[in-house]
């Protein structure tokens, strides 16, 4: 007899509490924002549309992570992908839309596939679906089956969260949408996978084997890297955003997975503060990508271009934005005393501390983790440094720029939230770190009642034996306190006031904005520097009028979208060609298909009895 | 109070000592090369010059341009406030560890990155641009470094790092790559060439091309502590300095002298690989760094072994 009728619908416990107030923090913003972004750019029919589809998009994200039944968990997940669908096409008149989509109506139900099949074995074991039965059978699961449950759910979830190389509908996807939208999706919506991962896999599964939390790991590194790199090279703002989340997804799996690694190893100490940096860092890149994308939709709402290459000098002409967009660079970027930091610090903090711990080789591992983990994080700083030097500042490069202007006041209003929680959150790290420490301890059932990961509400202290300490409020203090000196020598010293003057140009007369350093050429080290993966080329092109006289020439430079042309398009043309062959089948003769039909009944008759 | 001293004193020491190192590796680099070479009292007096220099600001610069010398003044000296430099005393141990040390200094070189490219100069985005390569490829190595040390001291911790006596095969390695990540740090030959105005060469020059007086100053002085951070980390893990057993005057007296003479060797070491060798390719930094990367794994596996 199925069993599907719920015992108990949604379930509010301390997990599903933290990422409901995630899912709230960046959907407040991003509604007051949409306000005004709406307003001119469609239609008042497309304006309620848009409003309903946002409702109803939050509410599933909502009901996504409060679920308490694997069924309602399905129903809201797939009310969640088609709406968000339906978001991503809105700007039906662009032919990207429509083509963005269909990468990601596709992913998205090649991931849910998986999730069913991996709830339908768990279904096998306990009989409901239930999430704390389903809790319970999964104790008497025996190991292979685990394993492949395991698989089944990282793979599901993993296209959601877009890990590489199940990226690929992602930096489709998030820019094609509304920039408010885009901040839900990528602040948000991937973060509900994570989500799946820690209740399914932590909560529900349980972890027992230590290759679990190593094969997490390693997809996580390469995540980052993979984004990082991808992000460098992509001049489209809202692209290069929707490519750092790709990275920032690995960040977070990387506390995710030391957890996993911790749990099987049986570290309860670390286990719960590799989650806490984990459930950290998600929460800021909520906050700092939701600031991004709304920055970034609040330079295309200027100037009606993301390409970067066209912008330059925004922070003149919309100083508010500038600043917001270089507080939310500066977190993503890791710089202290900023949130972004404080969950890179912890991360990096748990693999040393896991080093410590663990014996021989492994301990190489966690290094050489961490240390990839730093290079990404400095890729990230170069990134950001090209975005918002080529974006905001030196001398517009077109008109589109130059024509630019501030943009109103719900926006700004909705951007200024965001980038004070992405202060709040760096300066009370030590506050917020004992809430995380109360989540964690719950979902994996650890009692963290003994262990303290600071000294006191302003200073962390993962060490504390060892005496290792951060305290983001005393260190903003220090750096203001020191910049102010600075100020102060400056101020004093002075006899002369500043001269303004054009910038050094060489005796060449007058520079203008042709002149300027470009992001093509800003990230042309990295591209050299990393070609053995970007496997860049050239096309250049001779219009000649006559032999002697070339009357234009152009030149391109281009990355090979590497999972795109060796993993996907064969597998898209052995989808085809598979469809193709099994179009035989189907030559429109009716005798034959009355044939299937007869077929089909004979096959039935003969196995019905056997089920 | 007595806390407040001690930063206090640290922070003249930064700023009293730092320029005089330069100096003296421009010295050192003179003697080799036998020439006469400027006094090594040089780098005050061309500080002392642009404070009295008038200064000159591009019309196309923003706030970003104006703010960043008292940015990255401010995240170096907090860097150097985080280093043990009076053998048993980290003043400020409770702000952060060694790995906030590394994001500290990242907050400078991000907005001086920036004010690079505010100017709207080529030569500030080129430098802009090849400053940020190479410090995102010296941030592995780093991290690498940061770990065998820690796992030699038990923690992150700076204190515990500066209470670390005795040297091993992990350390000496550490040492070697953190010289190489301190050449590219600190703007040395091969990586770049202080001495040079030459646009195929220029990294961080070309980034502080449209500075001038007072704010030029502000960051001369912020890249000539940073280079001394780096040289008392290097110093530190090679050549450590144990704590005083007796506290006798004689005792602090000569932990003291070989406080400071080891940061002498440290330049002198500079010094001959800078007239040495020859400026590299920006392309082959990459190798470089990669070979730091390298030693900063086997520093590693050498820690764990214990050796």
């Amino acid at each position: 007899m199925l069993n599907l009728f719920p015992k108990q619908f949604f379930l509010f416990d301390p997990l599903a509490v933290f990422f409901l107030s995630v899912i709230f923090i960046v959907s407040l913003p991003s509604a007051v924002y949409s306000f005004s972004y709406l307003k001119g750019e469609y239609s008042p029919a497309k304006i309620i549309l848009a409003w309903f589809l946002l409702i109803i998009f939050v509410l599933s994200m909502a009901a996504v992570v409060t679920a308490a039944n694997a069924l309602i968990f399905l129903i809201v997940w797939e009310i969640m992908s088609l709406v968000s669908y339906f978001l991503v096409v809105f700007d039906t008149a662009h032919d990207k839309s429509i083509q963005a989509g269909a990468i990601y109506i596709i992913m998205t139900h090649i991931g849910t596939a998986f999730l069913i099949a991996a709830f339908m074995i768990m279904y096998q074991y306990a009989q409901a679906f239930d999430f704390l039965a389903i809790k319970e059978a999964c104790r008497s699961m025996p190991l292979q089956v685990r394993n492949i449950v395991f698989l089944l759910l990282l793979i599901g979830f993993g296209t959601k969260a877009g890990i590489v190389p199940l990226h690929i509908w992602l930096p489709y996807a998030h820019p094609q949408a509304p920039s408010h939208i885009s901040s839900l999706m990528s602040g948000v919506m991937i973060k509900t996978a994570i989500y799946g991962i820690i209740r399914f896999v932590i909560f529900i599964l349980g972890v027992n084997s230590s290759w679990w939390g190593i094969l997490v790991l390693i997809l996580a590194l390469i995540s980052c890297l993979v984004g990082v790199i991808y992000a460098l090279m992509e001049h489209d703002l809202k692209k290069l955003l929707a490519y750092h989340s790709v990275e920032n997804i690995g960040i977070i799996l990387l506390g995710v997975g030391l957890a996993m690694f911790f749990i099987s190893l049986n570290l309860p100490y670390l286990a719960v503060f590799s989650l806490i940096a984990g459930l950290y860092h998600l929460v800021n890149h909520a906050i700092f990508k939701g600031l991004l994308f709304l920055c970034a939709g609040s330079v295309y709402k200027a100037t009606g271009t993301r390409d970067i290459e066209k912008l330059g000098g925004l922070i003149k002409k919309m100083p508010q934005t500038a600043l917001y967009f270089l507080i939310g660079a500066m977190a993503i970027s890791a710089l202290p005393p900023l949130n972004g930091f404080v969950s890179e610090w912890l991360t990096l903090q748990a693999f040393f501390l896991g080093a410590f711990q663990v014996a021989g080789g492994t301990k190489l591992f966690l290094g050489v983790c961490a240390s990839l983990l730093a290079l990404t994080s400095g890729l990230a700083a170069a990134c950001f440094v090209k975005a918002f030097g080529v974006t905001f500042l030196a001398l517009p490069r077109s008109n589109y720029a130059r024509s630019a202007q501030e943009v109103p006041l719900s926006m700004r209003a909705g951007m200024f939230f965001l980038a004070l929680l992405a202060v709040i959150f760096g300066l009370l790290a030590a506050w917020i770190i004992k809430l995380l420490a109360k989540i964690t301890g719950s979902v994996t059932g650890i009692d963290i009642s003994s262990m303290k990961f600071s000294l006191n509400n302003f200073i962390l202290s993962p060490q504390a034996g060892q005496g290792v300490y951060l305290s983001t409020p005393w260190l903003a203090l220090a750096l203001i306190a020191l910049g102010i000196a600075g100020l102060v020598v400056y101020r004093l010293t002075g006899r002369k006031k500043a001269v303004m003057l054009n910038t050094w140009d060489c005796g060449y007369y007058k520079l203008n904005a042709r002149n300027e350093y470009t992001a093509t050429a800003f990230s042309k080290p990295f591209r050299i520097a990393f070609s053995f993966f970007l496997l860049p080329y050239r096309k250049t092109q001779k219009v000649r009028e006559s032999f002697y006289h070339v009357k234009s020439f152009t030149y391109e430079t281009h990355t090979t979208p590497v999972f795109r042309k060796y993993i996907y398009q064969p597998l898209v043309g052995l989808v085809i060609r598979a469809a193709k062959f099994m179009r035989r089948i189907q030559p429109g003769s009716i005798h034959l298909y009355l044939a299937y039909i007869f077929a089909t009944v004979l096959l039935l008759i003969i196995f019905m009895p056997k089920f | 109070m007595n806390k407040i001293y001690f930063i206090l004193l640290q922070l003249v020491f930064f700023m009293a000592a730092a320029p005089l190192l330069s100096g003296l590796i421009t010295k050192i680099k003179n003697s080799l090369r036998l020439r006469k070479g400027q006094s090594i009292w040089q780098p005050y007096y061309n500080l002392s010059k642009l404070f009295l220099k008038e200064e000159v600001v591009s019309d196309t610069a923003s706030w970003i341009f104006q703010a960043a010398p008292f940015v990255v003044l401010g995240s170096t000296l907090c860097a150097a406030l985080l280093i043990p430099v009076f053998i048993f005393y980290t003043p400020l141990n409770y702000l952060g560890d060694l790995l906030a040390l590394i994001f500290i200094l990242a907050l400078g070189r991000f907005f001086l990155a920036l004010a690079a490219l505010d100017t709207g100069s080529s030569f500030g985005g080129l430098g802009s641009s090849r400053e940020m390569f190479i410090s995102s490829l010296v941030e592995p190595a780093l991290c690498l470094v940061v770990f065998s040390i820690s796992l030699r001291s038990g923690s992150t911790s700076l204190a515990a790092f500066g209470a670390v006596s005795g040297v091993q095969a992990s350390s000496i390695i550490a040492g070697a790559a953190l010289f190489l990540i301190a050449l590219a740090e600190t703007a040395r030959i091969p990586v770049d060439n202080q001495e040079t105005h030459l646009e195929l060469t220029m990294v961080h020059e070309a980034m502080v091309l449209e500075y001038s007086g007072r704010p030029l100053a502000l960051i001369e002085m912020a890249a000539y502590v940073k280079q001394t951070i780096f040289f008392l980390l290097i110093a530190q893990i090679v050549f450590p300095v144990g704590l005083p057993v007796s506290g006798s005057l004689a005792e602090i007296v000569f932990w003291s002298s070989w406080y400071l003479g080891r940061l002498v060797i440290v330049a002198a070491i500079v010094a001959v690989v800078e007239v040495s060798v020859a400026k590299m390719r920006l392309f082959r930094v990459a190798d470089f760094l990669g070979f730091a990367f390298v030693l900063g794994i086997i520093a590693s596996i050498c820690a764990i072994l214990g050796v």
